[in-house]
């Protein structure tokens, strides 16, 4: 096969990048017609349940499990350093702002996105390659409506409340080293957060952030399976590429919120 | 008996299009009612589209389609919804929906279509899978099923609503011979005893030949020929009979664009 | 059955998810629930604000008292007004209390401290401090003490 010209891959590059921009537009008319396009027949609080349970309880386990690592290892680490400079006591300010402006919000979506999401991604494109979707259609009933909506709302409202337990289950795990282990007063730990941490500024931010994150997650996973091609190579290439785009966009948008939120303009 | 009787859908002028490839151009198909209608051609033919067209999944660029004497692309969307009860599409997977179990999955058009009560799909349910010989299977889920169990159990839904017209993607694939026995007999058996009009897309030329009353063969975006299935076989069409006799060079070339064979050996890479 | 057991880990999972932003609310972030019927409005008019934020905390004694709640800037007077919000409970603030913007730690945040006064009268809603001292800015701390060097060669 001849080498492609440095003409030829140029033209290739912006080829996919036009499939990158028409991706993308059909992702936005994607979510206009799941969340908004006119109602199909009927879809149910039923359903809604049954993906919070497994988009949301199933993610429980690791977000417990790594909430308690994480603030343990937060509480940890920031002894050691604090310590230097005599300021241990301030450890439980440190481990609760950490994880409710940051971790918290961030790594529970990168979590949710290699659990949930791909979970999210594999199912619905497996229904589509077993034309699941098509005989959904054709006893008409809408499958973005059935299918897809149920799914979407489910993670809008798991995510966030995942952070806030990821959150509350790290600061806990923090004090049980701090306190328990490290011999920082019980008194401190707590009396430190509570004056730094403000309501408005970190917990609520650290909610807006994992809402937005929430949204950006589900709607990816939930696009990349609804569009995937509908062979079993393409099935586990759109879960890869969900696992990889919800975590780049979390990352990317948390720049820019830590950003506006903290960043004082 | 006007001509509406006599065909229950009529694809008329129907051109469709798939990215720059004609799949259909200008095309004339109609299917009689309460016969078994054949389609087939080689693969990428565009058969699996027709269904669609058919089942208005997609819309033609140009033409009509008209069912049970409407025009699909022209009605709104609750007609449509209304109308789809008259349709039956049996998938080439079966297609189960693989989070309900084998009762919940026959009894889903019967929920989403009518209002009826609990006993009654109960009934119907029963009935449909008796049908189909799989009444016993009734509380298993999709993924404890064969293959071909799957497939019946998609056509007790498929037919869930006593529907006019049954439309069959591809019914015979990979399945061994007592499998397809049992469809060709069912497909037989619920056209006759129901007047249902029946369309199997498919290439596998045995069974597809000997269950349909009219056999149509297209390719190339055209209808190649149509007619009795016999007919056909004995076709002047150099097409239809490379189709239809399975002869490896033809129409359809047997090698693959390439350079000079020649050339290819003595020229070295 | 099955389907029970479903609805009832979706219940337990979203009432796990509230308490938990509960618990953010109020036992890490010390998040209080007085209404504004339990406190009342001071005003005060500062030099210079540099640094002090709404939200911010107002304390006597190093206790806190209240919070401040808008910052504006008087066309009039060219100053900073700080409308501020005290609890109810201290009620006995002389009418010549001084308010001072003070920075916890040394490059911490800036807060407000009251320190009493020794008039018999007390503040009442909508009163304005009068005796304020404004916030300790840096650059001219070193420009004084550069001054102050300067002049004494």
């Amino acid at each position: 096969m001849a080498s492609k010209s440095l003409l030829d891959r140029i033209a290739l590059f912006g080829r996919s990048g036009l499939d990158v921009v028409q991706a993308m537009g059909r992702s936005l008319l994607f979510l206009w017609h799941v969340l908004v396009g006119r109602g199909g027949a009927g879809t149910g609080v039923h359903l809604l349940v049954k993906q919070l349970y497994s988009v949301g309880v199933l993610s429980l386990a690791i977000i417990v499990v790594s909430g308690l690592f994480i603030g343990m290892v937060l509480a940890l680490q920031g002894y050691s350093i604090l310590v230097d400079f005599g300021s241990e006591q301030a450890v439980g300010q440190m481990v609760a702002l950490t994880l409710l402006r940051e971790l918290g919000p961030v790594v529970t979506a990168l979590l949710f996105a290699g659990r949930a999401g791909s979970a999210l991604t594999a199912e619905i494109g497996n229904m589509k390659s077993t034309e699941q979707l098509s005989s959904l259609e054709m006893i008409g009933v809408d499958p973005l409506k059935y299918i897809i909506a149920p799914r979407l709302w489910a993670g809008f409202i798991s995510m966030p409340l995942l952070a806030a337990i990821f959150s509350v289950v790290g600061i806990w795990g923090g004090a049980m080293v701090a306190v328990d282990w490290l011999g920082v007063y019980d008194g401190s730990y707590w009396g430190n957060m509570l004056n730094s941490v403000d309501f408005y500024d970190d917990v609520l931010n650290g909610v807006i952030k994992s809402v937005v994150f929430a949204f950006v997650v589900t709607w990816i996973a939930v696009f990349q399976g609804y569009d995937c091609e509908a062979t079993s190579e393409g099935i586990s290439r759109a879960t890869t590429r969900t696992v990889v785009y919800a975590s780049l966009a979390v990352l990317g948008l948390d720049f820019i919120l830590t950003a506006l939120m903290f960043g004082d303009f | 008996m006007s001509v509406e009787d006599t065909f229950a859908v009529e694809l008329k002028g129907l051109t469709f299009r798939h990215g720059s490839r004609k799949i259909f151009d200008r095309v004339d198909i109609r299917f009689p009612r309460g016969k078994v209608t054949g389609v087939m051609g080689p693969s990428g033919c565009g058969k699996t589209t027709l269904l669609r067209l058919m089942a208005a999944q997609l819309k033609p660029e140009q033409g009509e389609v008209w069912v049970n004497g409407q025009n699909l692309p022209d009605l709104s969307r609750s007609d449509l919804f209304d109308m789809r009860k008259q349709f039956g599409v049996l998938f080439q997977s079966g297609a189960l929906f693989t989070d309900l179990n084998v009762f919940e999955n026959v009894a889903f058009p019967l929920r989403v279509h009518t209002k009826l009560p609990e006993e009654m799909i109960r009934d119907i349910v029963l009935m449909k899978l008796q049908a189909v010989g799989l009444r016993g299977a009734i509380d298993l889920m999709p993924d404890e099923l064969s293959g071909g169990m799957k497939r019946r159990v998609a056509l007790a839904r498929a037919v869930a609503l006593d529907p006019d017209i049954l439309l069959y993607d591809e019914p015979f694939v990979g399945q061994d011979p007592i499998a397809k026995g049992v469809l060709v007999r069912l497909i037989r058996l619920l056209n006759d005893a129901l007047g249902i009009t029946s369309v199997v897309v498919s290439h596998d030329l045995a069974e597809t030949a000997s269950i349909s009353d009219y056999l149509y063969v297209i390719g190339d975006g055209q209808v190649l020929g149509q007619g009795q299935p016999d007919d056909l076989m004995n076709s002047d069409n150099p097409r239809i009979r490379q189709f239809m006799q399975g002869i490896p060079d033809g129409p359809v070339p047997f090698h693959f664009d390439a350079p000079d064979y020649r050339d290819d050996l003595l020229g070295g890479r | 059955m099955r389907i029970r057991a479903v609805e009832i880990s979706v219940g337990v999972f979203l009432l796990l998810g509230i308490v938990a932003l509960l618990l953010l609310a109020l036992r890490v972030s010390g998040l209080t629930v007085a209404s504004s019927t339990d406190t009342y409005k001071l005003t005060a008019h500062f030099d210079n604000i540099a640094g002090l934020t709404t939200r911010a905390k107002v304390t006597m004694a190093g206790v806190a008292v209240g919070k401040v709640v808008s910052i504006d800037f008087d066309t009039e007077t060219y100053t900073g007004k700080v409308v501020m919000e005290v609890q109810r409970q201290v009620n006995n603030l002389p009418t010549d209390t001084t308010a001072s913007i003070l920075t916890a730690g040394l490059l911490g945040e800036k807060y407000i401290s009251f320190s009493v006064g020794g008039e018999e009268d007390v503040l009442v809603d909508g009163d304005i401090i009068y005796d304020t001292q404004s916030s300790l800015v840096l650059e001219e701390l070193i420009g004084k003490f550069l001054m102050n060097t300067v002049n004494q060669e």
